[in-house]
């Protein structure tokens, strides 16, 4: 490590230039100040260094000493992550508000903490999968932990290391202490590894994303899937439901590992994840929620640039946990916000700006963020499979989609769940527009493998009655349901019962919040027999109103209720009450 | 006190008669060694008076240095600047109570001066959001629109969109008075109010309301009028948290921070961004706004292991009622919610004219039902927006095709569109949330059970009132 020392010339909000830092590598970490701020070089002009501060700068000066620590701004990846909750750059947040388990006596967060990421002084109890002797190569599983009831760490060889064991460590360990010793002449392995935020951790290969992320929303694993290493955009204006459906996401999927990232949002929506998650639990594991979750929070009042390093931060966890074989789901809310803190430190710079006043390597920035996500073989012997999965929030200004974070999401992202105000407004949740939106994978031949051979049939159904009820829509808000053909009027009251009782989902209804895959399909079975048996009641002149009046039809509504296990008795007792009462009619 | 500004001044040691450039709200000081980003500076105009001022940028010799009171009579042969060596900070202490300060802290009650007891950096520190408890204390507000449809928090923030000449200072008024959390001790709210560039008529409308409801000694103004220092405006919200964050946080008191009006303080930031030069971003509103705002938005909350909290209730002025301005619509990203005012329920004599479609609560569902306000509340405020949501839908179509032809259950959906607004969100005096939901059982009457799909069967037998079965 240098330990060279420069000196500031400007300080322009979370900018500052130093001269004197002769060999500082563009992403290299400086502290700066007497209170050691961190910040990253972002840009070298000449003997210039210009650098990004995470922190707040105010009462520095003209002269204040900035130190190259030489290495670049990096994670730390180990036991003590899962349930962890850091800030943009890793710091523990609980830690800085005052004792382990004690009471908050530091309630704001100060500046210049030095706090490590991951706790040093907790052992852990390991599980040796290796002896020596063993030969092993990068990415080959050490040891295990069982860091949480539902997670188990596996600790690997890292990128670039290899060769035989010669020695392995006690059975309890801290996270510095040497656990495992290769011949390859290099310092024993801990299991504590670093690894700059932003390059991408090596994998042996990538895997076409065609297996759905269960989400247990109907209006996404019916009609919008995303499969698992794929990733979805969700653009809306404010009060459109992002953050509900992201936490909805971050509860409900049936992902080993999720990764939350509040990047720029509010204080007490992190407040409400961190009071819930040790609460609720994971329909798949029964574990409480937190046990398989990772917090980064970078709140909108939090330093701006920190909220650009949080994205990074969160998906080189991400990254790490997919190469131990597992499936993460990463939610970022809000991209926008991250793109916003972007465009603030290039107008610090006085660079041209580009579209909107963003700089012009926003879509460049974007793309290297949206890749990383992926399904892949993962190094080592074993082939392990993983994927990252990533999750976008926009959050365009006037809820006006033409906006540059928005368009460039959509170049990127394989799923886009459009929220409209509209919807909103009249409390239909969540609300995923049904013809705006698209999902780009192909999921369907897992569904139908997985959950019934007719899965796809029905998504094809319900897509056509949707598409037909639109555009029956547009002569229906300029002449009314009275010029409609008694079938076509059927189809547009089956298209609202739809949007009714279908794709409306309560995130607060204790049973509704999670629907299981083959409750989804008994749901659509009981519409779809009913839109048949409606069809042929007026094509025998049964009126329209008669039909759709009948008490049994409001049956249809209360089908959310349903306690999961009775989905099917209760579905097919409701096909044949429809059977009995529409098709007698 | 010579000149008219509170902030705490340091030792002054180091001072500056190198201005080169004055410009709008602007100093360039040249040859400025020494100067921190983010000090404070006290500016000494030719005449002897003496200004606030804070350092924007540092640039080698440079500094850029921002001056609250403004910069007329300033010139660059006699103009004096002394560095404060700090942040801006204000004196705290149980004094501010019942006081009245003008937008950088300074008393204009003709009172003694405020014996502070600590000197807090009003820029505040983020609070870490894992030392936050999440709100859940219901308040009541004593209208319906807000507390059966958009229920309000203890911590939460909450902007009120309003246009000129709607009542949106009314209704805070309204709620500053008659707020109240139920089964909590009698204490209330202690009301601290940042009035940002608003007019003497409505600083005097604020400060009766608040002697009427016998309040005033449990209140603390600091008012930057309409006349007053533009530039002074970037400062007087943060004065108020200041002392909101010193009651709520150091004194475990629950206060009502009511900031108004911020269309006005956006305007200020975007004066010092157009005279630095900026990259403007939309409608010429500098690109750090949502940061800004956030600043000061989030300045509020609960806290674990803490009594105290901070409610904010924030008056945002649509320009030309648009709700996609910047402004609110920065503002709407920010805060837990929003209550829009309705220009249309307005004329149509609605009182308050509270559009529940576009407003919401975020943290509603927090503070609602069994034990908190009653069971039947998150069905029934769902119910309402659905039909309400259907009937404003078919009022439109209405307006189109006629209401002749209509089947009769949509007509039923538009008439009840009228007699929500009528009898539930317009209101004469206060009401209980039991009256509310009450009220809201009663504009349900004419519907079947079956068409209240929003509602269970068994909140429907246990709360719907007798008299109206449905016809299912």
């Amino acid at each position: 490590m240098s330990a060279e020392m420069g000196r500031v010339v400007r300080v322009a909000g979370p900018v500052v230039v130093a001269e004197g830092l002769e060999r500082a590598r563009l992403y290299s970490l400086v502290r700066v100040g007497r209170r050691g701020l961190v910040g990253e070089v972002i840009r070298l002009v000449g003997d210039q260094t210009v650098i990004q501060v995470y922190e707040e700068t105010s009462g520095l000066r003209v002269g204040s000493t900035v130190v190259d620590t030489g290495a670049p701004l990096s994670v730390e990846l180990g036991p003590g992550l899962i349930g962890a909750i850091f800030d943009g750059v890793q710091r523990p947040l609980p830690v800085m508000a005052g004792k382990p388990g004690g009471p908050v006596t530091e309630p704001f967060v100060r500046r210049g903490m030095d706090l490590p990421g991951l706790p040093r002084d907790r052992r852990w109890p390991l599980a040796y999968r290796v002896e020596p002797g063993n030969q092993v190569t990068e990415g080959d599983i050490l040891l295990t932990v069982s860091e949480t009831v539902a997670v188990e760490h596996r600790i690997l060889v890292p990128p670039g290391r290899g060769g035989k064991v010669v020695r392995v460590g006690e059975a309890e360990a801290t996270v510095t202490d040497p656990v495992v010793w290769l011949d390859d002449g290099e310092e024993p392995l801990t299991m504590l590894t670093r690894w700059p935020v932003r390059r991408r951790r090596p994998v042996a290969g990538r895997l076409d994303p065609t297996e759905p992320l269960v989400t247990g929303q109907r209006v996404v694993d019916v009609l919008f899937p995303v499969a698992k290493g794929g990733s979805a955009t969700i653009p809306g204006g404010f009060g459109t439901g992002k953050t509900v459906h992201e936490q909805t996401l971050a509860k409900y999927a049936d992902a080993d590992i999720v990764i939350f990232i509040g990047c720029g949002e509010r204080g007490n929506e992190l407040a409400e994840v961190l009071e819930e998650f040790p609460r609720l639990t994971d329909p798949a594991t029964g574990a409480a929620l937190i046990e398989r979750t990772v917090i980064i929070a970078n709140t909108s009042n939090m330093p701006v640039a920190a909220r650009e390093a949080s994205i990074y931060t969160g998906i080189t966890i991400g990254e790490y946990f997919r190469d131990q074989g597992y499936d993460v789901a990463l939610l970022a809310d809000s991209t926008s916000r991250w793109g916003e803190a972007l465009r603030e430190v290039s107008s610090r710079l006085e660079e041209m700006p580009g579209e909107e006043g963003y700089p012009a390597y926003l879509p460049s920035r974007l793309a290297e963020f949206y890749e990383r996500s992926g399904a892949v073989v993962a190094l080592g012997a074993d082939e392990r499979r993983g994927s990252v999965t990533v999750v976008g929030a926009v959050s365009p200004p006037g809820g006006d989609f033409s906006e540059p974070v928005t368009q460039y999401s959509l170049r990127l992202a394989g799923t886009f769940w459009a929220l409209d105000a509209e919807l909103a407004r009249g409390r239909h949740f969540p609300a995923i527009h049904w013809t705006r939106s698209y999902s780009l994978y192909d999921t369907a031949g897992w569904f139908d493998r997985q959950v019934d051979p007719s899965w796809s049939e029905h998504v094809v159904w319900v897509q056509g009655l949707l598409g037909r009820a639109e555009e029956l829509e547009d002569i229906v808000q300029l002449l009314g349901t009275d010029v409609l053909a008694p079938e076509e009027r059927i189809t547009f009251a089956v298209a609202r019962l739809v949007h009714e009782d279908f794709l409306q989902q309560s995130a607060y209804d204790p049973v509704d919040a999670f629907c299981p895959l083959n409750k989804q399909l008994d749901m659509l079975r009981v519409i779809r027999r009913f839109h048949d048996l409606a069809v042929k009641a007026v094509a025998a002149d049964t009126p329209v109103e008669k039909v759709m009046g009948m008490g049994v039809v409001g049956e249809m509504g209360r089908m959310r209720s349903w306690p999961h296990a009775e989905a099917a008795d209760r579905s097919e007792a409701l096909i044949e009450r429809l059977e009995a009462e529409v098709g007698a009619s | 006190m010579t000149g008219r500004y509170a902030l705490r001044r340091g030792l002054h040691t180091t001072e500056f008669q190198t201005i080169t450039y004055v410009s709008g709200p602007l100093l360039f000081i040249e040859r400025a060694e020494g100067v921190h980003f983010g000090e404070v500076v006290e500016v000494v105009a030719p005449d002897g008076e003496r200004r606030g001022g804070q350092v924007l940028e540092v640039d080698r010799g440079r500094a850029v240095v921002e001056v609250f009171a403004g910069t007329r009579g300033l010139d660059v042969a006699t103009t004096r600047v002394r560095l404060g060596g700090d942040a801006a900070r204000l004196g705290v202490g149980m004094d501010l109570l019942g006081r009245m300060l003008d937008g950088s802290g300074a008393p204009i009650d003709g009172g003694p001066p405020v014996m502070p007891e600590a000197f807090w950096d009003v820029n505040g520190l983020p609070i870490n959001p894992a030392a936050r408890a999440y709100p859940s204390d219901f308040i009541e507000t004593g209208i319906s629109a807000i507390d059966g449809m958009n229920t309000l928090l203890r911590g939460q923030k909450l902007p009120i969109f309003s246009g000129f000449g709607l009542p949106g200072a009314e209704l805070v008024a309204d709620i500053a008075a008659g707020a109240r959390v139920v089964g909590d001790d009698e204490r209330g709210f202690v009301v601290v109010l940042a009035a940002m560039g608003i007019t003497h008529r409505e600083a005097s409308f604020f400060r009766t309301r608040l002697e009427e409801s016998g309040q005033l000694d449990r209140t603390v103004l600091f008012l930057n009028l309409a006349d007053d220092p533009t530039i002074e405006r970037l400062l007087t919200p943060r004065m108020a948290l200041t002392t909101a964050e010193y009651l709520a946080f150091a004194r475990d008191m629950h206060v009502l921070v009511i900031l108004t009006d911020m269309t006005n303080y956006c305007e200020a930031l975007r004066e010092v961004a157009t005279a630095r030069e900026e990259v403007p971003g939309r409608r010429g509103y500098p690109g750090y706004m949502y940061t800004d705002l956030a600043s000061v938005y989030e300045r509020a909350g609960r806290l674990r292991d803490h009594a105290g909290s901070i409610t904010q209730l924030v008056i945002v002025s649509m320009p030309d009622d648009d709700i996609t301005h910047p402004i609110p619509d920065l503002s709407g990203y920010i805060t837990e919610g929003q209550i829009v005012l309705s220009r249309e329920l307005h004329r149509r004599g609605v009182s308050p004219p509270v559009d529940v479609l576009p407003s919401l609560s975020r943290l509603m569902n927090a503070g609602i039902g069994e034990g908190k306000t009653r069971g039947d509340h998150r069905e029934v405020a769902g119910q309402l927006y659905a039909f309400y949501a259907r009937g404003r839908e078919l009022r439109r179509l209405v307006a189109i095709i006629g209401e002749a032809s209509l089947s009769e259950e949509d007509s039923s959906f538009l008439a009840f569109a009228g007699d929500f607004e009528q009898h539930f969100v317009a209101q004469e005096g206060r009401r209980s949330v039991e009256e509310t939901l009450d009220e809201a059982w009663q504009r349900l009457a004419p519907f079947g059970d079956e068409q209240l799909k929003r509602v269970s069967s068994e909140t429907i037998e246990r709360y719907r009132p007798q008299g109206r079965s449905g016809d299912a």
